[in-house]
């Protein structure tokens, strides 16, 4: 049930982004930007919490899920640290997701070459 | 001196600069297309045992010379220029392979226009007395061109449907002041119009004004119309494109739906290749016109021709700061029968 659950969630977010970059002129690069913003902003009015508690893996793996951890860094931040927490939060909290891919990235552009499309 | 200009744009080349040779490279995709029998050598992968695709395509670039020339069974010495030129920034795939062949180079940058451009000032140069033999020669590949001017290979986006696919491809003429033909009689220079479109994945509707303007003041200066020409042939236009020039062009009184065709919608198999709105680049017109157009006039299926090639000038960095593309269009008249 939880993968079901995981599947819905995931792939509706999937669906928003195919359909905005099917019926405007927006590119992948603005939908990225724009997915880890509404992360966000829907974590800070509270919307996006309840969405991970219901879809595990399908709302956090998301770039919007990205966004949740960015803002629920902050919060937890502020919380501890105050002023200053609200500008360390956000990365002490991806610090892992940043780390891990930069570190996999770098192995795979040793490991393999780029392939053209088809 | 003798005047040999007619009309506002066009020049009349009296002493008949001849295409003597061809020759083309083309990537699989390109070389799995509809013109297969007609390129001179299809590669195996896009990469032809280089450590880049931009290295990939200087080769290809320099190949392409040298084909041409063993073909036409001349040396670099007997050539006096070189006209080339390809998409990348500072047209490094023409300068690069300018740099392994020993000919004077005039490098040109008129986007995917620059198969007709080179022409264009390759036969005026012979005309004028200027040389004797002149290679003209662009290149495109899709993977430079897409990792340039949109995304990076690795990172996999979609492409919209009315993009088309920049053809990995190459082609070079040779042109003498003595040869049997086919002569190149006209040449309409373009203008650069703008038609205000930004979206770099609908490049065929912002060149297709440009090209509508040459071609009609092609008409206008020597006095032809649609049915003096067994082929018109634009360069890139793809789908999209296409159409929007027939349709401009039906309603300024000039049915072209009997002799018009765009080299876009000519090389790959639009459906089953899976390539959108059709093919563009430099690549695009060069291989399509030194390979099966130019096969077909010399076997006279076509006697009489007008190439267009269509270029977008724009840059990745125009493109970032929202400004629209321009378009172009050169037309070179191509005949089996001299001036």
């Amino acid at each position: 049930m939880e993968y079901i659950r995981a599947f819905i969630v995931g792939g509706l977010i999937c669906v928003v982004g195919q359909i905005i970059l099917d019926t405007t002129r927006l590119t992948t690069g603005h939908i990225l930007v724009m997915f880890v913003t509404s992360g966000v902003i829907l974590t800070a009015v509270g919307l996006y919490e309840p969405l991970m508690k219901f879809g595990g893996a399908g709302a956090s793996v998301p770039i919007t899920g990205f966004g949740y951890s960015l803002c629920k860094g902050v919060m937890e931040g502020v919380d501890k640290k105050g002023f200053i927490g609200a500008f360390t939060g956000g990365t002490e909290a991806t610090a892992g997701g940043i780390a891990a891919s930069i570190i996999f990235g770098y192995i795979m552009s040793i490991i393999f070459t780029p392939k053209t499309k088809s | 001196m003798e005047n040999k200009r007619m009309g506002k744009r066009t020049i009349k080349l009296v002493n008949s600069p001849s295409i003597i040779n061809t020759a083309t490279i083309v990537g699989p995709k390109e070389g799995d297309g509809p013109l297969r029998e007609y390129f001179d050598i299809i590669l195996e992968d896009d990469l032809w045992e280089q450590e880049s695709w931009e290295k990939c395509e200087k080769k290809m670039q320099e190949e392409a010379i040298r084909l041409v020339l063993t073909k036409a069974n001349l040396t670099e010495n007997e050539i006096d220029y070189l006209f080339s030129g390809d998409l990348l920034n500072q047209i490094i795939s023409s300068a690069y392979a300018a740099r392994q062949i020993s000919i004077p180079f005039f490098g040109l940058y008129g986007a995917c226009s620059t198969m007709s451009e080179s022409l264009s000032l390759g036969a005026m140069l012979i005309d004028g007395g200027f040389a004797n033999n002149i290679i003209c020669s662009t290149s495109s590949h899709f993977s430079t061109a897409e990792r340039q001017y949109r995304f990076p290979l690795e990172y996999g986006s979609q492409r919209p449907f009315s993009s088309q696919w920049t053809v990995t491809g190459c082609g070079a003429s040779l042109l003498s002041s003595s040869g049997e033909g086919p002569y190149i009689n006209y040449v309409t220079t373009g203008k650069v119009i703008d038609p205000g479109i930004n979206d770099v994945n609908n490049m065929g509707a912002a060149m297709a004004p440009a090209a509508v303007d040459t071609i009609m003041q092609h008409f206008k200066d020597t006095g032809f119309n649609p049915d003096d020409y067994d082929m018109i042939l634009t360069g890139d236009l793809g789908a999209v494109g296409k159409s929007v020039l027939l349709d401009i062009m039906d309603s300024q009184g000039y049915d072209l739906s009997k002799v018009y065709d765009d080299c876009g919608m000519k090389i790959f198999d639009n459906l089953r290749q899976d390539v959108h709105a059709g093919a563009s680049g430099c690549g695009c017109s060069a291989s399509v016109f030194n390979g099966y157009i130019y096969s077909e006039l010399k076997s006279r299926n076509i006697d009489k021709l007008l190439l267009v090639s269509t270029g977008a000038l724009h840059s990745s960095t125009s493109t970032l700061q929202g400004e629209t593309i321009p378009g172009i269009a050169h037309a070179v008249s191509i005949s089996n029968f001299k001036n």
